[in-house]
């Protein structure tokens, strides 16, 4: 695992360069332009704004600009926010992201690992079967249906918190419910089915039959080994939060990053949608890249290896 | 053993942590209710997208001139109920058979940050706006201003345009060719002033000096535009509320969610879809007005079908039943349109059709016959494809009229939807296209600005629509001074237009906004103009 | 075999269930009164389910329930083909690597890790932006993207089959590498492969939906369960049907699904108990 870690670091760069490479020629092969509008500029004016931008020269030309500033740290400004820099753009977005992201993805672990507990140590009874249906259904609602819910329920007929928008702490619960409940549900799948073969296992029926209490062999022994899987699947859980931040932000009206996303690919702000990308390849390699460092810390055989 | 103990731990902490969480659930719920709860001194309003820029010079679009109203004064402005007013200019006189005009501004006009505000501020704002190298998409607006034309194509410099500051409180503009709606172009946000330092330093995006009734305090992106109060402001006294926030509400269904949340007191528009139900629970909220825009679709004349095949054209616009489109489709938020200029309009009369009275059982037999003139029948039926961008009223739209055009002449059709930027590309190279849904909205109340997109060189004439008897009619009435002559040339140029059928009328464009009852003094007005120094907040 | 696994309800509910919503989106439109894309001009619009019409109309006056059909054809056709896509690259892409082993096996396995690393859902968004909404794109897109899973499991099964005996004694026998794939290694898989398929499908089915809601899925006048659900879900105060009943049957297709996947998986793996 350790050996896996060190690799994806080394990976790290040519990985994020294949990102880059496919978003941008992607990006430039769609149709239309970053300053097509219903308007229609004059011919010239648009030429003019392109040229100011450098969007006249051949596309690997201005994949080589992009390139050096990238080596420089700069991400370029943006075609579509006047004088704003991408980079600005991405400081802005990525804390109100990380926060709702981040909540997310402790709501699912803690609520998934709970469940799915509990769903083990009541094997085959009502409460499993219950969960594991509860968490079956979570897994099929699509988030776009679960955030209007929420909105109704929470902020309409129950105004405990706000509908939309984002001001003050309370703006990121119910975003983070709607982007967790999906992890949630495969966390506690995932968490039912590792404990649930720890539990079956023979050093666990010998401390059983010591007389410990149920409580404690679960929550000191079992649980550790169990938690395996669960850390293994952070890796997809993130780039699952990520991909539902796009429904969840543009559903709460959030200034997020995910938002950025989408509303860039559509008006063609290329530098934007090439920041975003590549400031998501990095965060995912980086939480991978902590979620081996963490295995390897939990799982012994790992270690070795 | 180590990792056993840890692992305890950890279990006493998830414990600790669910406590934490529960805590702080309260908390944030206690916190939530504070921050819904609406000040009585902040208005929130509802923007749609987020504007690109603030640069009144630079921006387009409707939500970027909701908020320049407020962050910058015109010459002139526009009252709550849509009539011009003085502004900063306190008055006016046409000179030289409405060839120019002069315009003398109030005394002791100043900006937000105090330095006095003079008529060459307002030269260098019209300057900027036709200079070439700002590239605004509003400068061919202000064409008609003494060398507009050479000055846009770069051939003059801007300094050469017709505009002269007599004095700090004294602006004259020539004009080249007789310019009716120039003063209420002189209200629009394009026109503002620019402060000397704005001008030769862009400012930062939230930093612009203006010389509104508000001033720019914050501008998070995608989060909030936030205006106060400016004291420097020559009517400040008369202005009511003391801080704006403008969101942006892209996705109107989370909109109005937000509006029941008691989030926002005014909304920039409201779903189709959800109408009935809101008038039903929010009725008295709910403003619904003429607008100043037209909803139609474009045929491609320089392809087939449509290429050369009139009967054909006007087959399909007979098959388009209108008051099915505005009633059923768009729930009374629109008006059928059986003309292309909307109704509204100053010094024009809507050129509606004869046929716009027949019942509907006339027209579909009258399209049935245009249909087969045209060489088409149910064993050889016409093939079309319906073009549109990406929206859900759009969507709806083509869906029905393409039923219409399937079970009233058996025609063949294919819907397209395409994604906002390709759609722009195709309409304009006139290649894949055959019919597509297309838009005029007017930035005033002029017919000649609707009129002059179908003119054969207009950039906008996506249909490809060339008759020299139409431009000639354009032409003729440019060059007119006297206004009924004018407007007859307009309205017969419109009937021409419309019996070539280049375009098919669909509906007149409506402004809505729910409005909560605590804000006073708003009224509907058909340039969908509000600016915020004219409202009340009152307790609820 | 498979006669035995059907006599188990934890199988053969879900089997059942979705059997008869395949019968149903298949049959469905005849029984309808009208065409899923007819629009009645006279008629309400946006009506609550009745004896004409028993989900209803949608608000453009077509009958929801020839549409719930129609847009059952198109969802479990993603469902499917995306996920035969995934299984061909996935299946090829694994049985490589891990019947070769080695060099070669890393160099795959870092590519596949490396693609894992790719905010991939953003891929496919630009390439629905770039290529339009072509049907054969949405198949084509989801498969791509769920192929990696694939290609992991049915490495790791190669990898096991390789030590085993009968393995051996083809390779002596002096078959070659691509014989033994096909004939000894391939039948081996598939009991993995159908248990990842059966979970791969519902994935395949949310992501179309994933699409639909942001404006990029299926050509109007032709429909799916998630543009269904998309268009319910903005006006379920006004109109709840129109919610539900597409809801209803996505949910449970999926729960479906997912439930035999688990059931699949349990069968297989009780002989190594």
């Amino acid at each position: 695992m350790l050996n896996r870690a060190a690799m994806r670091l080394l990976t790290a760069v040519p990985t994020l360069f294949v990102l880059v490479g496919l978003s941008f020629f992607l990006m430039h092969a769609a149709p239309g332009g970053p300053f097509d509008s219903e308007r229609s500029l004059a011919p010239e004016i648009e030429a003019r704004l392109a040229a100011q931008f450098h969007l006249d020269e051949p596309a690997w030309m201005q994949f080589g600009r992009y390139l050096g500033g990238l080596v420089q740290g700069d991400l370029g400004p943006s075609l579509q926010y006047e004088s704003r820099s991408v980079a600005s753009l991405i400081a802005d977005g990525a804390p109100v992201s990380a926060a709702v992201g981040a909540a997310a993805l402790l709501l699912a672990l803690i609520g998934g690992v709970a469940l799915g507990a509990l769903a083990a140590m009541r094997r085959d009874g009502w409460l499993d079967r219950s969960v594991m249906v509860l968490a079956l259904v979570g897994l099929s609602l699509p988030s776009y249906v679960v955030a209007p819910v929420l909105i109704l329920v929470f902020a309409l007929q129950l105004p405990w918190l706000p509908a939309g928008g984002w001001d003050g702490p309370a703006s990121v619960l119910l975003p983070a419910v709607a982007l967790a409940l999906p992890q949630l549900a495969a966390i506690a799948r995932l968490t039912r089915g590792a404990l649930g073969e720890v539990l079956a296992a023979p050093w666990i029926r010998t401390a059983r039959a010591k007389g410990l209490p149920e409580r404690l062999i679960v929550f000191r022994h079992a649980l550790k080994p169990a938690l395996l899987p669960v850390v293994s699947w952070l890796g997809p859980a993130a780039a699952g939060l990520m991909t539902g931040s796009v429904v969840v932000e543009q559903v709460f009206g959030i200034p997020g990053i995910g938002r950025y996303f989408v509303q860039g690919a559509l008006n063609r702000d290329y530098t934007l949608v090439l920041g975003v990308v590549l400031f998501y390849g990095a965060l995912v390699i980086a939480f991978n890249f902590l979620v081996d460092l963490a295995y390897g810390a939990l799982d012994p055989q790992a270690r070795l290896e | 053993m180590a990792g056993r103990a840890s692992g305890f731990g950890a279990s006493n902490k998830r414990a600790g942590v669910l406590a934490t969480l529960r805590a702080g659930l309260f908390a944030l719920a206690a916190l939530a209710g504070a921050a819904i709860a609406a000040d009585p001194q902040t208005l929130v309003i509802g923007n749609g997208t987020e504007p690109e820029s603030l640069d009144p010079q630079k921006a387009t679009g409707v939500s970027a001139g909701n908020v320049l109203r407020d962050l910058y004064e015109g010459l002139t402005g526009v009252s709550p109920s849509g009539d011009i007013i003085p502004a900063a200019a306190a008055s006016w006189q046409w000179q030289d058979d409405g060839r120019a005009l002069r315009l003398s501004l109030r005394a002791g006009l100043r900006w937000s940050n105090g330095d006095p505000l003079t008529a060459s501020d307002y030269a260098a704002g019209l300057r900027r706006l036709l200079d070439p190298a700002t590239a605004s998409g509003y400068a061919k607006l202000f064409a008609a201003i003494e060398h507009g034309s050479e000055v846009i194509a770069g051939r003059l410099p801007p300094s050469a345009l017709g505009l002269h500051a007599d004095d700090v409180g004294t602006l004259s503009i020539r004009l080249d060719r007789p310019m009716p709606n120039l003063l209420s172009l002189l209200a629009h946000p394009a026109a503002s002033p620019i402060h000397p330092a704005d001008l030769a330093r862009p400012p930062k995006p939230d930093a612009r000096i203006g010389n509104g009734a508000y001033r720019l305090t914050e501008w998070v992106l995608q989060s909030r535009i936030a205006l106060a109060r400016n004291p420097a402001y020559w009517n400040d006294r008369q202005t009511a509320i003391d801080r704006l926030i403008y969101l942006p509400t892209e996705d109107l269904n989370s909109e109005l969610k937000r509006y029941r949340a008691g989030e926002l007191d005014v909304t920039t528009s409201i779903p189709a879809t959800q109408a009935d139900w809101i008038r039903r629970t929010l009725g008295g909220e709910l403003h619904v007005a003429t607008y100043l825009g037209s909803y139609f679709y474009g045929l491609n004349l320089t392809r087939p079908p449509f290429a050369g095949n009139k009967p054909l054209r006007q087959a399909l616009s007979l098959a388009i039943d209108r008051p099915v489109i505005a009633t059923k489709v768009l729930h009374d938020l629109a008006t059928p349109a059986w003309s292309y200029i909307p109704p509204g309009i100053r010094d024009y009369r809507p050129q509606v059709p004869e046929w716009a009275h027949w019942p509907r059982a006339r027209r579909e037999a009258e399209a049935r016959r245009l249909y087969a003139a045209a060489g088409y029948s149910a064993d050889k039926p016409v093939q079309v494809e319906i073009r549109y961008n990406t929206s859900d009223d759009h969507k709806r739209i083509a869906v029905v009229i393409a039923a219409m055009w399937k079970q009233v002449l058996g025609a063949d059709v294919k819907l397209v939807n395409e994604e906002w930027k390709v759609f722009l590309r195709h309409r304009r190279e006139r290649r894949d296209t055959q019919a597509f849904r297309n838009t005029w909205i007017a930035d005033s109340d002029d017919a000649q600005g609707f009129a002059e997109i179908l003119d054969s060189r207009h950039p906008r004439n996506d249909s490809g629509y060339a008759d020299a008897g139409y431009d000639a009619l354009l032409l003729e009435a440019a060059q007119a001074s006297d206004p009924a002559l004018r407007r007859a040339k307009l309205e017969a140029a419109e009937r021409k237009m419309l019996d070539d059928a280049p375009i098919l009328p669909i509906y007149f464009y409506a402004s809505k906004h729910l409005v909560k009852p605590r804000v006073g003094g708003w009224q509907d007005n058909i340039l969908d103009w509000h600016y915020s120094k004219d409202l009340r907040l009152s307790g609820r | 075999m498979s006669g035995a696994l059907l006599k188990r309800p934890a199988i053969a509910v879900p089997a059942a269930i979705l059997l008869l919503i395949v019968l149903l989106a298949v049959v469905g439109p005849w029984l309808a009164p009208q065409p899923f894309d007819a629009i009645d001009f006279d008629a309400d619009w946006g009506a609550a389910p009745s004896a004409a019409h028993i989900f209803g109309t949608d608000d453009l006056g077509r009958d929801l329930f020839a549409r719930v059909c129609v847009g059952g054809r198109l969802s479990l056709a993603v469902g499917f083909v995306s996920t035969l896509v995934s299984l061909a690259i996935g299946i090829v892409w694994g049985a490589t690597a891990g019947w070769f082993g080695g060099r070669i096996d890393a160099v795959m396995m870092r590519i596949v890790d490396i693609l894992y690393a790719l905010p991939f859902m953003f891929f496919v968004i630009l390439l629905m932006v770039l290529f339009g909404r072509h049907w054969l794109l949405i198949f084509v897109a989801i498969g791509a993207v769920s192929w990696l899973d694939m290609a992991r499991i049915v490495r790791g099964q190669t990898l096991a089959l390789r030590r085993q005996p009968f393995v051996d004694a083809a390779v002596v026998s002096g078959l070659g590498n691509a014989a033994i794939l096909v004939r000894h290694v391939l039948p081996n898989l598939l009991g993995v492969v159908i248990v990842c398929a059966t979970l791969t499908i519902p994935q395949a089915i949310l992501v179309e939906s994933f699409l639909s809601f942001l404006g990029l899925g299926i050509q109007e006048p032709a429909t799916s369960w998630g543009a269904l659900v998309n268009d319910g879900a903005r006006a379920m105060e006004a109109t709840p049907w129109g919610l539900i009943f597409p809801a209803v049957f996505l949910v449970l297709t999926l729960l479906a699904f997912n439930l035999l996947g688990d059931a699949l998986r349990a069968a297989l793996d009780e002989p190594r108990r």
